[in-house]
């Protein structure tokens, strides 16, 4: 190429530089898709997603804290035991509390074995037979409090057959009917956590792909010129997919942003409550309000699948109004 | 360069409302498409431009069986052929540039590629001042324009035109049947749907005439 052709090349580039940068306010701005970014359609949509993945959100962080909580009333029940010592005639009953505390201490898996006293024994009496009453005549047993270790088993039929053998009037209550209890109701409420989530997340998906479809229906013209000027269905489909998924993440990111942002605030509530009745109730039947990281990788994927399902509705609808218009 | 042979058009259920369509559309021809309204002017554009598929009969399109033809294949043989709607059919949040360009856009050419191409055409069709105008703020005349330049942009084969003089005072018409001949003249074949006689009369071109569902060729 000469130096003239090349001199007359770079002044048409420069013009049409110049020519570009007269552009008006909205083309520096970059408003040049082909899908219409902030239609009305676009900005309800984005609306919908963003509260569906609030709601869905806050389902999943509420059912994962009722899940902790059922299975923690599991170990926590599971860890105790108890052996209750009978006075009998003819024996010192503080001797046999004290056989029945060593046997259990020397069992594998036991942390703690604590005795109540004689003063402890009557105070759990006073609820049916009031304060007051001198009980030194009666037969009051005696109760010890095992404490297993997290995870450990013991084996209780050995701590059984030795209390048996060795101590007079003792005998162990594993707690096995309230665990099966606990464990039932445990169980009832994972199941019920695990069904209101799969509904939520059910009714998220269908109100997502109807609200996209919906506003789809106002883009339909445009899919039509994009195939009457030669646009091939890939094309078309990938330009509303791409719009579709950032739309989808932009709506999920804000609901899901939401929902973290307000069980970290109902979390930081609830700690000034700590230590009143109310609150250790509360804390006991639904557990701390916290998410914790699975919390966060399942809001996340939930952001995640909302914006696919967007994508994905977006992509079948444009499939779809193009076999109509063939 | 298109060959309608024996064709036929019924939508559902419905009466034959094309019937035993055979001609021609040669390279570098003019026509105007005429009839009644309701004759199936707009239907015959559609077969034309392969957004119909005819119930019976055979159309060949450039040296292609469009019937045998898949979506992608149609997609591409479509880039052949301009089209020049009675509505306009412009993208309101796309400008006059972003419009015109569409045809360019969609074969995955870059803005840097076709900026001068599309700027030129647009101060032909006297749109030079409106480039970067949204179509809701141009007049009929203008979208009329710009309509014509986005059918034309990517230098099609043929061009088709549905009412393109429908909207217009008889000055504006005469100066786009002006812009359909010389686009003619530099080789593009030109077929334009109207009913406007006076329109036909000011230019001795063949005549395909739509009545009770057949074609009447008049060269």
């Amino acid at each position: 190429m000469s130096t003239t052709s090349l001199a007359i090349a770079m002044l048409r580039k420069q013009l049409a530089h110049m020519r570009r940068s007269s552009r008006p306010d909205h083309e520096a701005r970059g408003d040049a898709s082909i899908v219409p970014k902030d239609s009305l359609a676009a900005n309800a949509l984005a609306a919908v997603v963003a509260i569906m993945t609030f709601l869905a959100a806050v389902t999943s962080g509420g059912v994962a804290m009722v899940i902790g909580s059922a299975n923690e009333w599991q170990s926590e029940v599971a860890r105790e035991m108890t052996i209750q010592v009978r006075p009998t005639s003819g024996r010192n009953i503080e001797t046999e509390v004290s056989k029945a505390q060593a046997l259990a201490r020397a069992v594998p898996g036991v942390v703690e074995a604590r005795a109540y006293s004689r003063e402890e024994s009557d105070r759990l009496l006073e609820p049916w037979l009031g304060s007051g009453l001198s009980l030194e005549d009666l037969p009051v047993p005696r109760m010890i409090a095992i404490r297993v270790a997290k995870g450990a088993a013991v084996d209780t039929a050995a701590l059984r057959q030795s209390l048996a053998e060795g101590v007079v009037g003792a005998t162990l209550d594993d707690h096995r009917g309230g665990i099966d209890r606990m464990r039932g109701m445990a169980r009832a409420a994972i199941a019920g956590g695990i069904g209101i989530f799969g509904l939520v997340l059910a009714a998220t998906i269908l109100s997502v792909a109807f609200a996209t479809r919906g506003a789809m229906a106002s883009n339909r013209p445009i899919v039509e010129v994009l195939h009457f000027v030669g646009a091939k269905e890939a094309y078309i489909a990938t330009q509303f997919q791409r719009h579709f998924l950032w739309l989808g993440l932009k709506g999920g990111a804000l609901g899901g942003g939401a929902a973290i942002v307000s069980l970290i605030l109902i979390g930081r509530v609830s700690d000034l409550f700590v230590g009143t009745a109310g609150e250790a109730e509360a804390a006991a039947l639904f557990g701390r309000f916290s998410l914790g990281f699975m919390g966060y990788v399942v809001v996340a994927a939930e952001v995640g699948l909302i914006a696919a399902i967007t994508a994905l509705t977006s992509r079948h609808v444009v499939i779809h109004t193009l076999r109509n218009i063939d | 360069m298109i060959q309608f042979e024996n064709v036929g058009l019924r939508y559902g259920l419905g009466p034959e409302i094309l019937r035993d369509l055979s001609f021609n559309i040669a390279p570098r021809s003019f026509q105007f498409l005429s009839g009644p309204s309701g004759a199936g002017k707009s239907s015959l554009l559609r077969l034309l431009f392969l957004t119909l598929k005819p119930t019976r009969g055979l159309i060949t399109l450039f040296d292609h069986d469009t019937a045998t033809l898949s979506s992608d294949s149609l997609a591409v043989l479509r880039r052949r052929i301009g089209v020049v709607f009675q509505d306009f059919r412009l993208l309101d949040h796309l400008s006059t540039f972003e419009n015109v360009a569409l045809p360019l856009r969609v074969i995955g050419r870059r803005e840097e590629s076709y900026y001068d191409e599309v700027a030129e055409l647009l101060g032909w069709v006297g749109l030079g001042e409106h480039m970067w105008s949204l179509p809701p703020v141009l007049s009929g005349g203008e979208k009329q324009r710009a309509a014509i330049a986005r059918a034309v942009i990517a230098r099609p084969q043929l061009l088709l035109a549905d009412e393109p003089t429908g909207n217009v005072d008889p000055q504006l018409a005469q100066r786009l049947l002006r812009l359909f001949i010389e686009l003619n003249k530099s080789g593009t074949s030109v077929v334009i749907a109207t009913h406007d006689i006076a329109l036909m009369d000011q230019y001795d071109a063949r005549r395909l005439v739509l009545h009770d569902g057949y074609i009447h060729v008049y060269d």
